[in-house]
């Protein structure tokens, strides 16, 4: 008999993602990841796995599989209805999926990202040491699709309904100066706080894109290419804000001004397209 | 050497090149670091990843610039030259396609630091005046293997994307290769010679 899980449906875009792959940002390759930590982090307490066991990412729902192996699991992130067998289950706890059985994501109710945490974790093979699919240049296990067939691991730990803390609450998103503030009209960084954006349809896992008040640049001239963190609040020539998500390129040429706090770069996960977005600033260092 | 922070566990530090960057990225690996990443670019070193950037600091002021480039391993990759702006390139530089031909597997090249995609090595070794300017319009689509030049980077595209160099030929080498333990074939501080098959 075949242990493993079969992917009936993938929805809109299903990856599995662990906590990314890092130290390869020198050769080109970005470092991926599940774009809500907290969110991905809970899933795997709750089913007794290792912090950095890899889970599925599932935008906007739609994600069925059929259980190899009977395992906990557990979905949380974005809220969606949570069915085995067609039977309703509790989302934000741990669900027992028999072996043979069917498990179904609906679609959210707000948010845009679910994540998937099977007991044992999604056991692909790792490229580069991650199990992170980077949707820039694809690097990583494949994209999830209609009849993807998942490896599973052993169970390492025993389920958890009890003494998870809870996911933090969504806020503004809080702002460290970034390299080039000094690219941009003096007060810039104080006009991005004070400001409202909405966010634009062409958001991903690469970027957060934003429409609102133009931020205006002082120096002209092009900035050679030069390495970018996650979270960088980047400006290209038309002034609207790029906030530089899990799948961003290792290097860019438009002037970072700020940085937003990794604490609060799951809420980018969960931005629907015309939501708004706010940001405060955190007092410049030195 | 000018130091800004890019967050709260990131500096990034300004130097005067790529060859600068690279040094000083070569040598901060060596020491080693304690940082995540090390990214050189066209003049700056990005350290991402540090739980203590005021140390980081205190180390790197030990750094002087070296004035050459750090050199490691030599690759050669085999060229063959049928790119659609061989003729572009051989007018700009006052000669003919062979010359063309001629003059770029006779310079040495060092990849100076990887962007744009997985295994993409910004390659420095061209002579100022023989500096090309970019496509006014990038073309949709540059096949994998495609070798062109940008101003005086020298580059090869590991897989088909958009792009706007000045392509001067095919390589077969295998740029990017996910599955090896050492992915890219040109990291940062490789030499490079191209070779006409």
């Amino acid at each position: 008999m075949n242990a493993d899980w079969t992917v009936l449906a993938a929805g809109t875009l299903t990856t599995v993602q662990d906590r990314g792959r890092l130290g390869q940002a020198h050769l080109g390759v970005p470092r991926a990841g599940a774009l809500d930590p907290p969110a991905a982090a809970l899933a795997n307490r709750l089913v007794g796995n290792r912090p950095g066991a890899a889970v599925l990412e599932v935008t906007m729902g739609g994600l069925v599989v059929r259980a190899g192996s009977g395992r906990w699991v557990a979905v949380t992130g974005a809220p969606v209805p949570v069915a085995v067998d067609g039977e309703a289950r509790a989302h934000g706890a741990p669900v027992w999926v028999p072996a043979g059985a069917t498990l179904a994501l609906g679609t959210p109710s707000a948010g845009v990202r679910s994540c998937l945490a099977v007991g044992g974790g999604v056991a692909v093979e790792p490229v580069l040491g991650s199990r992170s699919t980077d949707t820039l240049a694809w690097v990583g296990p494949p994209r999830v699709t209609d009849g993807t067939v998942l490896p599973v691991g052993e169970p390492t730990g025993d389920p958890r309904s009890h003494d998870t803390p809870r996911p933090p609450r969504p806020g503004r998103l809080r702002l460290h100066a970034g390299p080039r503030a000094d690219w941009f009209a003096p007060r810039a960084l104080e006009r991005l706080a004070g400001a409202t954006y909405t966010v634009r349809t062409e958001s991903n896992r690469i970027g957060l894109r934003l429409d609102g008040p133009a931020l205006e640049r002082v120096r002209d001239g092009e900035l050679a290419s030069e390495g970018m963190v996650l979270g960088a609040v980047q400006v290209p020539p038309d002034g609207q804000p790029v906030v530089f998500l899990a799948d961003h390129p290792p290097t860019g040429g438009y002037p970072v001004v700020a940085v937003v706090d990794e604490a609060d770069l799951w809420q980018c996960a969960q931005l629907r397209p015309g939501d708004e977005v706010g940001f405060s600033l955190l007092a410049r260092p030195r | 050497m000018l130091t800004r922070t890019a967050g709260p566990h990131a500096l990034l530090v300004e130097v005067p090149d790529a060859a600068e960057a690279l040094s000083l990225a070569t040598w901060a690996r060596a020491l080693p670091v304690d940082a995540v990443e090390v990214v050189p670019a066209a003049a700056t070193v990005l350290f991402d990843g540090v739980p203590d950037p005021a140390g980081l600091v205190a180390a790197l002021a030990a750094w002087s610039p070296s004035g050459s480039v750090p050199s490691g391993p030599s690759v050669t990759v085999p060229v063959r030259y049928d790119g659609p702006d061989l003729a572009f390139v051989a007018e700009r530089w006052g000669t003919d396609e062979a010359g063309v031909v001629a003059r770029h597997t006779s310079l040495e090249f060092v990849a100076a630091f990887c962007g744009f995609a997985p295994g993409f090595s910004y390659l420095t070794g061209l002579p100022q005046e023989l500096a090309v300017p970019r496509l006014e319009t990038p073309r949709p689509s540059v096949p994998a293997g495609s070798v062109g030049l940008a101003g005086s980077w020298c580059g090869a595209y590991p897989t088909s994307s958009p792009g706007g160099w000045r392509l001067l030929g095919t390589t077969d080498a295998p740029l990017w290769d996910q599955e090896r333990p050492s992915p890219a074939l040109l990291p940062p501080g490789t030499r490079v010679r191209f070779e006409a098959v």
